[in-house]
């Protein structure tokens, strides 16, 4: 059994920016790939406890929009929350499965998880507020696996 | 007399459930088994002939059935 690796960087924290990450390594995951993801800057969000990952249109110009709104409204107190419901509400209707239970299946499918070390301390997360099963590493530990693997993304 | 030895109903999940699905109960059967899936997903078509090439589970075949895809895998 020829193994072959994917790595995955992944540093945005937005509900739209997580998806691929997760989705590409269970995916990879199920096809026999070695998988592993790196989570850096604003991806550290993506492994908090409680997930509450957000989107908005605003600065999001190629967000598909039910109607056209003024930028401006979309910066009004309130908007992002609305959005970011919206958009759940249409992956549930849909059938996309939700993030926690990707990331649930990533573990599963042994995914290795790794956290930045320095952009923990930066951010000044704490251990206790992500879950369970991941290691902390610095870009190094991350080249280690990626040096060697035949996909790497930046997501 | 049926064909397959277990179902999977993948209907109403989108990429990338079916195929995760399907590896899950896929792990559970023995060798020389036969799963069924009945999957509502368009692109489905297309994830489960890359699923059976890169893992070696042979797709027996694939069509279509009163509206939703079915295909059929055997464990290898």
């Amino acid at each position: 059994m020829d193994d072959k690796k994917l790595a995955i960087i992944a540093t945005k924290g937005t509900l739209d920016w997580a998806y691929p990450p997760f989705i590409l390594a269970s995916t990879a995951a199920a096809l026999g790939y070695e998988t592993e993801i790196f989570f850096t800057f604003y991806g550290l969000k993506m492994l908090e406890k409680k997930l509450n990952l957000q989107v908005t249109s605003l600065g999001n110009p190629g967000m598909p929009m039910p109607m056209p709104m003024p930028v401006l409204i979309q910066a009004l107190p309130g908007m992002q929350s609305m959005m970011t419901v919206m958009m759940k509400k249409k992956m549930k209707s849909k059938g996309v499965a939700s993030l926690e239970d990707l990331r649930d299946l990533c573990q599963e499918a042994e995914v290795k998880m790794i956290a930045c070390q320095m952009t923990v301390d930066l951010f000044e997360f704490n251990a206790s507020d992500f879950i369970d099963g991941i290691e902390f590493g610095g870009a190094a530990t991350f080249f280690e696996f990626a040096g060697e693997a035949d996909i790497t993304m930046y997501i | 007399m049926s064909d397959f030895d277990q179902e999977l109903d993948a209907s109403g999940l989108n990429c990338p459930l079916p195929i995760l699905r399907a590896k899950k109960t896929l792990n559970s059967m023995d060798s020389g088994q036969v799963l069924r899936i009945v999957a509502t997903d368009p692109g489905s078509v297309k994830d489960f002939e890359a699923f059976a090439n890169q893992t070696g589970n042979p797709l027996l075949d694939s069509g279509e059935e009163g509206g939703k895809f079915v295909f059929r895998i055997q464990k290898s």
